[in-house]
């Protein structure tokens, strides 16, 4: 190939795309002058940081710093998990938290990366933006002399005139929306310009994604509560088990409310999948601002309720026990379901914490009195084991420990509601002094010593806990998603091509009608193309028989 | 009310588990036929690895081929010369794994038969195992591994359907397939039962559906990877006979297999054909976790990983394109990737909880 057919080649193949030229950053920054040194190191830092390499390291970055976050706890999924971890590994723990281990997609670090891959990246786009615009304004480059050097080549001899070839061809390609104008003795034509906007696109969704997911994370608010089949809610921050906002988060509740009639939760009862969860239903019914009209519906775990743009998630659900508590005088001091907490999801073997304060003693005085509770929904009898054998309430049995004194409550201290803080209590003891304990049945009465009052073991009841959430953004986000891939399908499945077509009258008085195709890459698909145009344009440019005729068009491809 | 929803038709999942059991042991013959594929291709090899170096530019210059029929001109289909790009190795195709012995293409014949017909009992067992819980049957890994296997399987015979010449391929994805087959009845089989009330939504149909799809071609990708490693240091070897020349066994096998050019580039046309789709794959998750757990985006190990890989293979497309990159660190980038899926898939699933722990395993 002589030096003329590289240049030719080379200016044929100029603009096929924006793709940077990789000098790989390789001049060093020039050391002159102070203020100029800052500027030239400042330009060799950008082009560093927007040069297709160190992009790459970034996005290798990307994945790798993604890794911990799966490995070790996280406070953004499971505080508790967090805290376990942390109680575990004292001096590890330590060192993670410097590190911001707990923390890793919120991290400096991490912010880092990926803020730099976004900062790399605009300086890719933006120029290459540019570029394709120009390129759009411009036209396919003329063509080379050899066309046969080309990926993909083809030729015949036709009597027809060679003008009227490129007419023709001009015609065929502009009707397969090929951008096509002859220049001197060839037609020039490209096509396949929306790989370049596709990427181009692509890569501008992946910057509003970015905006719309920390959009969403600043104007984040979200709200739980536990209620107790039978119990109302109305969506106002009292009524709010917890309530988090970030630090655009609205607080300003939309006015719903709503009872959970009935909570449905079954399990397999046999076979292998035994306790596997099947059936999730909350049963309700809805009114929309302070009193409006009543509307049945049902929650589950997929379906959540949407009213006015706030939506209610059922997340998780437990079981209730019902207890009456009596006070020294005889007196009801508490009645209700007391909501436990699994302590394992598999049997759903619970605790939580029966707090009376509106309790008089046998002699007449105000006190408090409290009762650590461990519920077990089917409790084997005399098993001996103080663990839940199924999820379900088949045989309950509520394991209790009783306390007398002050529950702490009017510290101002916030208190964990499925626990008793003893600190200022004392418990209740038996004849022999050990600690007062007892195994409730449903309909069995507890009776604590010397006549300090009783404790009945009702019934059960579900509870659910409910998540209520506004999220912003999630429209955007998703938007971002849906063109970052449709921008993909074009940059990944649309091949940018240019083709030429050249007609010229040879010595002998026909025309040579020479085609040739050339994509940014190499694709099956071009010569089938070029195959194509050749046989549309038979009907302009019909070929002459030619004494070398090959035989089969199978043999040549295969 | 709910146990006679629950009962799965026993009878049913029965009849699924008989066929992955036939699947499986067909799957072994077709193992063996492709073994005696390779066997008794390799009597030719003096022919194979004088052809590996032809160069494929050497076709006959082009005609426009003129019919003449009835004393009109029927014009077929020109053909047209094609190079490769500027820097390729002009390294041919290899004649596949029968390397043109006659005995060796009836074996390999034979293993696509026995593969087609595992791949009906395979696919009858997904079927029957779907219907007897009146489900989409990806609830759990056991149906995720059996699913994952039958679509390599069934892409595989589509392109060969489709007359591409990929039964390379067939005795290194036999031997996955019975891998992955005999895990998921041992280590992860589960009877069939219910969907848990987290599965329950239309989106177990599209995230699954896709999600193993979408598995299964990158699957083929990764091994053509493989392969293209192998093939492209076989090549380097004999482009430069002065160095080190690979032994008779490499020479035999390898240079039964197409160019590394194209092997890459079915590779690269895997991977990036799939990319948008495993975009699509984690976009529907988002859209599916935000309905049932109210949030689209946690940062669950399983969210994680896909993330990582969806960055990995975004690493590999870009290396792809760029200077220094392409070649053998672009294949070793593509390889982590699929590692990351794989790990994605059985490591996260089996070790790491979260919310992505399903029913069983």
């Amino acid at each position: 190939m002589t030096a003329t057919d590289e240049r030719e080649l080379s200016d044929a193949a100029a603009q096929l795309s924006t793709a940077p030229l990789e000098d790989g950053g390789q001049q060093p920054a020039p050391g002159l002058g102070a203020g100029r040194e800052i500027v030239a190191w400042a330009r060799w830092f950008w082009r560093q940081l927007t040069s297709m390499r160190v992009a790459l390291i970034l996005l290798f970055l990307l994945s790798l710093g993604a890794v911990p976050g799966s490995l070790i706890p996280q406070n953004s999924v499971d505080e508790s998990k967090v805290q376990l971890f942390k109680d575990e590994h004292g001096a590890l723990a330590g060192v993670y938290d410097k590190l911001q281990l707990f923390d890793v997609y919120s991290s400096v670090w991490f912010s880092a990366i990926y803020l730099l891959l976004f900062i790399s990246l605009a300086g890719c786009i933006i120029p290459r933006t540019w570029q394709f615009v120009g390129q759009l304004r411009a036209r396919a480059p003329k063509a080379p002399s050899r066309l046969n050097r080309l990926p993909a080549y083809t030729t015949w001899r036709t009597d027809a005139e060679p003008e009227a070839v490129l007419e023709a061809s001009r015609t065929v390609l502009r009707r397969r929306r090929f951008r096509a104008h002859v220049a001197g003795d060839a037609v020039a034509a490209e096509k396949g310009y929306l790989r370049e906007a596709g990427n181009l696109l692509f890569h501008v969704a992946l910057f509003v994604l970015l905006i719309a997911f920390a959009a969403g994370r600043l104007f984040h608010s979200e709200a739980g509560k536990l209620i107790v089949e039978g119990d109302g809610f109305s969506n106002t921050f009292t009524q709010y088990d917890y309530y988090k906002e970030s630090a655009f988060g609205t607080g300003d509740p939309s006015a719903f409310g709503f009872t959970l009639d009935k909570f449905t939760a079954s399990y397999q009862r046999t076979g292998p999948q035994k306790r596997t969860p099947r059936v999730f239903r909350a049963d309700i019914t809805y009114w929309k601002g302070a009193d409006g009209p009543k509307h049945k519906t049902s929650i589950e775990v997929n379906k959540p309720l949407v009213i006015d743009g706030t939506k209610v998630w059922l997340l998780s659900n437990g079981w209730a026990p019902v207890v009456t508590v009596r006070d020294g005088q005889g007196d009801i001091a508490f009645r209700g379901p007391v909501p436990m907490i699994p302590a394992e999801k598999r049997n759903l073997s619970s605790q939580g914490a029966i707090k009376v304060t509106d309790y008089v003693g046998k002699d007449g005085k105000k006190d408090q009195i409290g009762f650590q509770g461990f519920f077990m929904p089917t409790y084997l009898k005399g098993s001996g084991q103080m663990m839940s054998q199924f999820p379900e309430p088949l045989s309950p049995g509520l394991f209790l420990t009783a306390y007398k004194g002050d529950l702490g409550l009017d510290t101002g201290v916030p208190q964990n509601v499925y626990q008793l803080d003893v600190a200022r209590m004392k418990q209740f003891k038996d004849k022999n002094g050990d600690p007062f304990r007892q195994v409730l049945a449903i309909g069995d009465k507890l009776t604590l010593p010397d006549g300090a009052g009783t404790l009945t073991f009702d019934g059960v009841k579900p509870w659910a806990t409910f998540k209520i959430g506004k999220q912003y953004g999630n429209e955007w986000v998703l938007i971002g998603a849906l063109t970052a891939i449709a921008g993909l399908a074009g940059s990944l499945f649309i091949q940018r091509r240019r083709v030429w077509v050249r007609a010229r009258r040879d010595e002998d008085g026909t025309t040579v009608v020479e085609l040739a195709g050339l994509g940014r890459s190499e694709s099956a698909k071009l010569p089938e193309e070029l195959a194509d145009l050749a046989v549309r344009l038979q009907t302009a440019a019909p070929a002459r028989p030619e004494p070398s005729v090959t035989t089969s068009d199978e043999g040549a491809r295969a | 009310m709910t146990s006679i929803a629950a009962a799965a038709n026993e009878n049913l999942a029965d009849i699924s588990n008989v066929l992955i059991y036939s699947a499986m042991a067909v799957y072994t013959l077709a193992f063996v036929a492709h073994i005696a594929e390779w066997a008794f291709g390799s009597r030719s090899r003096v022919a194979t690895s004088s052809a590996a170096l032809t160069a494929s530019a050497a076709a006959p210059a082009v005609k426009v081929q003129v019919q003449r029929a009835g004393g009109t001109t029927v014009l077929e289909r020109p053909a047209v010369v094609t190079k490769p790009g500027p820097g390729a190795r002009d390294a041919a195709d290899g004649p596949g794994a029968a390397g043109g012995d006659v005995q060796g293409d009836m074996y390999g014949r034979i293993a696509v038969s026995l593969t087609t017909l595992a791949f009906l009992l395979h696919l009858g067992s997904v079927v029957t195992r779907g219907l007897s819980v009146e489900r989409a049957p990806w609830g759990n890994m056991y149906e995720f591994s059996t699913t994952f296997s039958m679509v390599i399987v069934g892409v595989y015979l589509a392109f060969l359907a489709a007359r591409k010449h990929i039964r390379w391929i067939g005795l290194p994805l036999v031997a996955t397939v019975l891998l992955d087959l005999g895990l998921a009845v041992t280590a992860l089989y589960t009877e069939s039962a219910q969907l848990v009330p987290a599965l329950d939504s239309v989106w177990l149909w599209i995230h699954v559906s896709l999600a193993i799809t979408c598995g299964a071609l990158l699957y083929l990708g990764a091994v053509a990877t493989i392969l293209y490693l192998f093939r492209d240091r076989y090549e380097a070897k004999l482009a430069d006979p002065a160095g080190p020349q690979p032994g008779n066994f490499a020479r035999s096998v390898l240079s039964r297999l197409p160019a590394a050019a194209s092997l890459d580039k079915f590779a690269y046309r895997i991977n990036a054909a799939v990319f948008p789709f495993w975009t699509f794959t984690i976009v529907a998750g988002a859209i599916w976790a935000e309905n049932a757990w109210g949030r689209y985006w946690g940062w669950d190990p399983k969210e994680v990983w896909s993330f990582i890989t969806w960055v990995a293979y975004a690493c590999y497309l870009h290396a792809r394109a760029t200077a220094g990159w392409k070649g053998r660190k672009a294949a070793y980038l593509a390889i982590t990737a699929f590692l990351c899926f794989l790990f994605n898939y059985y490591a996260v699933n089996l070790l790491f909880g979260g919310l992505h722990s399903y029913a069983g395993v």
